[in-house]
């Protein structure tokens, strides 16, 4: 079914329904969490409808309160710790206080739920058939044969292939996006009328994610439901949002339809969101707008508007009251902003930088710091209990790259390309099966010692990265005194010196990591890799794990510190729009292997590899209709298992225009297609042509 | 809203429960070990008579002047009983922390190079495990002869392997963690990473096994003792249960004061420590 047949015969459905059968009505809901140390106000004040077969997309950063007023409709939160009041209307039921028994017979039949991690919501030592056919037994009577049959017809309806031979499998034989598809197969057992989406695209690769919104997009249809889609990601939504809340601190801050949200924002803070994202379409600017500061917990009952710290247009009366949603717009559009009639559609709150120059040559920058030739990793894989090696993970296979002096090389790649390896044997924590890497002409030594200090590592969530254990002080200070760079006075000294270059107050290095927020750390994490003054940088995704409005803050602090020290970068991350923010140059990785290597902007303008432009299609836009469904190319299936790459090109089994018994038999190899841009494609560089 | 409220307080009561009895066993283990000590750091203060001294004439019965009578030396027996808590108490502690020291270097390192060294110590720990251990602690003792320290060694060289199979599978996790792989990114030795990242934080877990092994240590010192294989010269509940069962004391009335009390000390300062390292265990133990 196309798309634009698909919105033209949902509307009028809805509106022969009438705009007040509203679906979800929620009316002031209000979630608090009574701690034993803190009393936590997740969610305050918020009321919002969803009408039959609308798309619903609550968004906000971790902590807004998005799912748990989600969790609150499902009636999924035990009190104690959660106590819940206001009013939750499921079609004019009242769900608050309604006995256990009867909201287990709207959970699964009324309303279904799809969270993030599919793999840990799913039952592993269950047959997926079964776990999809248990609600069906459960709320419809269903026979056990009766449920198999539906449970196959349903995953085949998700476009799970060859469902009946797959429906005895266990979650584990499936992949990530075949998990999440039978998460929404079984969302779908009942026909519920509400699906409740809670993030179901973050834990997966973007190519698997735009499967994953064409499909709800698809059984929205044909199933005539409402959703309601929560994600910290104002992209994913843009395309199949009718209506948008954006939440901060546990309150709606603005809600409208989603075309007024996007185009016409009247919240400081929506816009912010908006502009803190880099985006494929537009140039890159030298830095990207932040919003300062961080989320919000909310303990105490608010006084005034709770964005008031981080907000720009913060002055008189903000601090005084709370605002209340009001209408500035058509459609309900409602803002809860006093200074909301200062905004205009065009009107520029968050200021960014110029637009930077082009970066078209490869070989302008410094001389060459990191030099990988021929690099491979190969990890065994041992199994059963003979524990035969009975094959090799071929996790990075035969990687060329050079990062220069002052530049960022950029590393792309779906989950398991090996571009996580490719960072880990930089910094000598894996040993390469084969292939050397040299650092300013010496090539890495495993050993530990002093040598060691030239290239360091940012690790993607900083939390983990740190022991828990240690004040941030000596958390920073541990690479001086690893390599013992420095006596005691100096350390403290440079320590106090890095506190500051990463924006922390001086006392921050007597607390401990757990007492700053995300963003923070990845700036303590920051500090830690700049003290022992490195060459190189390797950033392995330093923002995947942070909030949206502080990732800017991450990435605007290692481009000043590149600009400051003319260090090298290896940013390596799966979001295309981070790496063309922030790079000179891109690689692209797919199953050990780099598919093409180009300029930034040569890249991202013109993509010669099929996978690059497979994988520049899938991102989203934020902003509704920027990119029609009907002209992109999507990827089908997953990547396939790095122990056994397919023969010939390693993309063939994916590749839209792979060329029968040329792609599946002969290996293209990375060639220089034109200056300074390398591709491994046959139909880029045909075969005969190939210059050895 | 009352239903609602009272099935609230109702939920909040049980989760109480639950987390009660830990804590209450460990306050009665607490009061238990607490006891004992004082009497062994005071036994001097406490211990009405010298316990080495022949105070009065051999196999009084209790009176007022000797609570728990005379044994067969006329030697005053609550008087031991307290002096012998200081030997069975020292013994008891010294031996696990000898346990724990060489279980922590083992679990340590088998943990964080678990492929050949690590598999090799480990079948090593599964040898001692299987060990018959009251005959070899037996043939060890009789070996070594008869001694505090000896004592102390051949039970700490004997449970060192629980503590560090624990040790062991707390390491291997701690390896693989981010802030380890990033100080080894950084160019950390290993020496580094172990003492720094890994020692540190096996500490609580030290602790819970350490009190274990000192309630084992108690009854196998009691053991040792009271098969004569005690140091002759310092005295503990088990080398007394150890004279009294070769006096005949075991088949006379005497039972009721020579044999008795020893033995239930023994069993109320190895249960002391076992409840609370049942309590710790509970708050310490990572969670699966």
């Amino acid at each position: 079914m196309t798309t634009a047949a698909a919105v033209g015969s949902r509307k009028p459905w809805r509106d022969a329904a009438g705009i007040d059968a509203n679906l979800l009505d929620i009316e002031n809901l209000a979630v608090r969490f009574e701690l034993p140390t803190e009393t936590i106000r997740a969610v305050s004040g918020v009321s919002l409808t969803v009408a039959p077969s609308e798309t619903f997309a609550l968004v906000g950063e971790s902590g807004s309160g998005k799912s748990v007023s989600m969790l609150s409709v499902m009636g999924l939160l035990p009190a104690p710790p959660a106590f819940v009041s206001g009013s939750i209307r499921l079609e004019g039921r009242e769900i608050i206080g309604m006995p256990a028994r009867e909201l287990k017979r709207i959970r699964g039949r009324d309303v279904a739920m799809v969270f993030q991690e599919p793999m840990s919501s799913l039952n592993p030592v269950h047959r997926v058939g079964r776990q999809i056919g248990e609600s069906l037994r459960i709320h419809r009577g269903f026979t056990k044969a009766a449920a198999r049959r539906r449970a196959i017809e349903l995953l085949d309806r998700v476009g799970i292939p060859s469902a009946p031979s797959r429906v005895d499998d266990y979650p584990h034989e499936f992949s990530g996006g075949m998990r999440q598809r039978a998460m929404i197969a079984m969302a779908l057992a009942c026909e519920p009328k509400l699906l409740i989406a809670d993030e179901p695209t973050t834990a997966l690769d973007v190519t698997v994610q735009a499967q994953i919104v064409d499909l709800v997009r698809e059984v929205q249809d044909e199933y005539r439901l409402a959703v309601v889609w929560i994600t910290h990601d104002l992209g994913v939504v843009a395309e199949i949002a009718d209506r948008v809340a954006v939440m901060y601190a546990g309150r709606i801050a603005e809600t409208g339809s989603a075309h007024a949200i996007y185009r016409s924002t009247r919240h400081p803070y929506t816009s912010g969101l908006l502009r803190s994202i880099p985006r494929l379409d537009r140039p890159v600017t030298t830095r990207l707008a932040e919003i300062p500061g961080s989320p919000l917990r909310v303990a105490e009952e608010l006084r005034g508007c709770p964005f008031d710290a981080r907000c720009p247009l913060a002055g008189e009366g903000c601090s005084e009251a709370l605002p209340e949603l009001e209408d500035v717009g058509a459609d309900r559009h409602g803002s809860a902003c006093i200074h909301h009639h200062e905004m205009s559609d065009s009107s520029d709150l968050w200021s960014e930088g110029s637009v930077t120059g082009e970066q078209t040559m490869s070989g302008e920058g410094g001389d060459v710091v990191v030099s990988i030739r021929g690099l491979r990793v190969h990890f065994p894989v041992v199994r059963g209990l003979r524990r035969s090696g009975s094959g090799v993970i071929r996790a990075v296979d035969g990687v060329d790259l050079d990062v220069r002096r002052g530049r960022t090389l950029g590393v792309v790649g779906e989950s398991g390309c090996g571009k996580t390896t490719l960072g880990r044997a930089l910094v000598a924590l894996v040993r390469p099966t084969e292939g050397t890497i040299d650092i300013e002409g010496n090539p890495i030594d495993h050993r530990s010692g002093r040598h060691r200090r030239v290239v360091q590592m940012i690790f993607q969530d900083p939390f983990s990265a740190m022991n828990p254990g240690m004040r941030v002080g000596d958390v920073i200070a541990e690479p001086l005194r690893i390599h013992r760079l420095g006596t005691p006075e100096e350390i403290r000294e440079r320590v106090s010196e890095l506190l500051a270059q990463v924006g922390l107050p001086t006392d921050a290095g007597r607390r401990h990591p757990h007492e700053f927020s995300g963003g923070q750390r990845q700036r303590i994490a920051v500090a830690r890799a700049l003290a022992a003054d490195p060459e190189v940088i390797v950033c392995d995704e330093p923002v995947s794990s942070l909030d949206v409005s502080v990732q800017a803050q991450v990435v605007n602090l290692l481009a000043d510190i590149q600009a400051a020290t003319g260090m090298a970068l290896v940013f390596i991350a799966h979001d295309l729009a981070v790496v063309r923010h922030v790079s000179h140059e891109v690689a692209v990785m797919y199953l050990g292997e780099i598919v093409e290597r180009a300029p930034r902007d040569q890249l991202y303008r013109e993509p010669l590899h099929p996978y690059t432009k497979a994988l520049l299609a899938a991102v989203p836009a934020p902003e509704p209709g920027v990119l029609d469904a009907g002209t992109r190319t999507r990827l089908v299936g997953d990547l396939p298992s790095p122990e056994d790459p397919p023969a010939g090109c390693r993309f063939h089994t994916r590749c839209p225009v792979a060329v029968e018994g040329l792609c599946s038999t002969i290996e293209p190899a990375l060639t220089e297609a034109a200056p300074g841009r390398w591709v491994s494609c046959h139909l880029v560089n045909p075969p005969g042509q190939q210059r050895p | 809203m009352t239903v609602a409220d009272s099935r609230e307080r109702a939920a909040r009561r049980t989760a109480r429960r639950r987390s009660r009895i830990p804590t209450l066993f460990g306050l009665a283990g607490g009061l238990i070990v607490g006891i004992l000590v004082c009497g062994a750091v005071f036994a001097p203060w406490l211990a009405p008579y010298d316990p080495t001294e022949r105070v009065a004439r051999p196999f009084l019965f209790p009176s007022s002047e000797h609570l728990l009578g005379t044994n067969d030396i006329g030697q005053d027996l609550l008087s031991e009983m307290i002096f012998g808590a200081r030997v069975s108490l020292t013994i008891g502690i010294v031996a696990a922390a000898v346990a724990l020291l060489i279980g922590t270097t083992v679990g340590v390192v088998a943990g964080y190079y678990p492929k050949r060294l690590g598999s090799a110590m480990m079948r090593g720990v599964d040898v001692i495990l299987i060990l018959p251990f009251l005959p070899l602690l037996i043939v060890l003792a009789a070996y070594l002869g008869r001694s505090l320290l000896n004592t102390i060694l051949v039970i700490g060289v004997l449970i060192w392997a629980e503590p560090a199979r624990i040790i062991r599978s707390q390491v291997l996790s701690l390896r693989s963690r981010e802030y380890v792989l990033a100080a080894r990114s950084m160019g950390a030795p290993d020496r580094w990473t172990i003492l720094r990242h890994i020692v540190p934080r096996t500490g609580l877990l030290a602790t819970g096994s350490f009190v274990r092994a000192v309630s084992n240590a108690i009854l196998l010192e009691a053991a040792l003792s009271f098969l004569g294989l005690g140091d002759p010269i310092q005295k503990s509940w088990g080398s007394t249960l150890f004279w009294a069962q070769s006096r005949g004391a075991f088949l006379t009335p005497a039972w009721k004061w020579w044999v008795l009390p020893p033995g239930l000390l023994i069993m109320l300062a190895s249960l002391g420590f076992a409840l609370i390292a049942f309590s710790l265990e509970e708050r310490i133990n990572p969670r699966l």
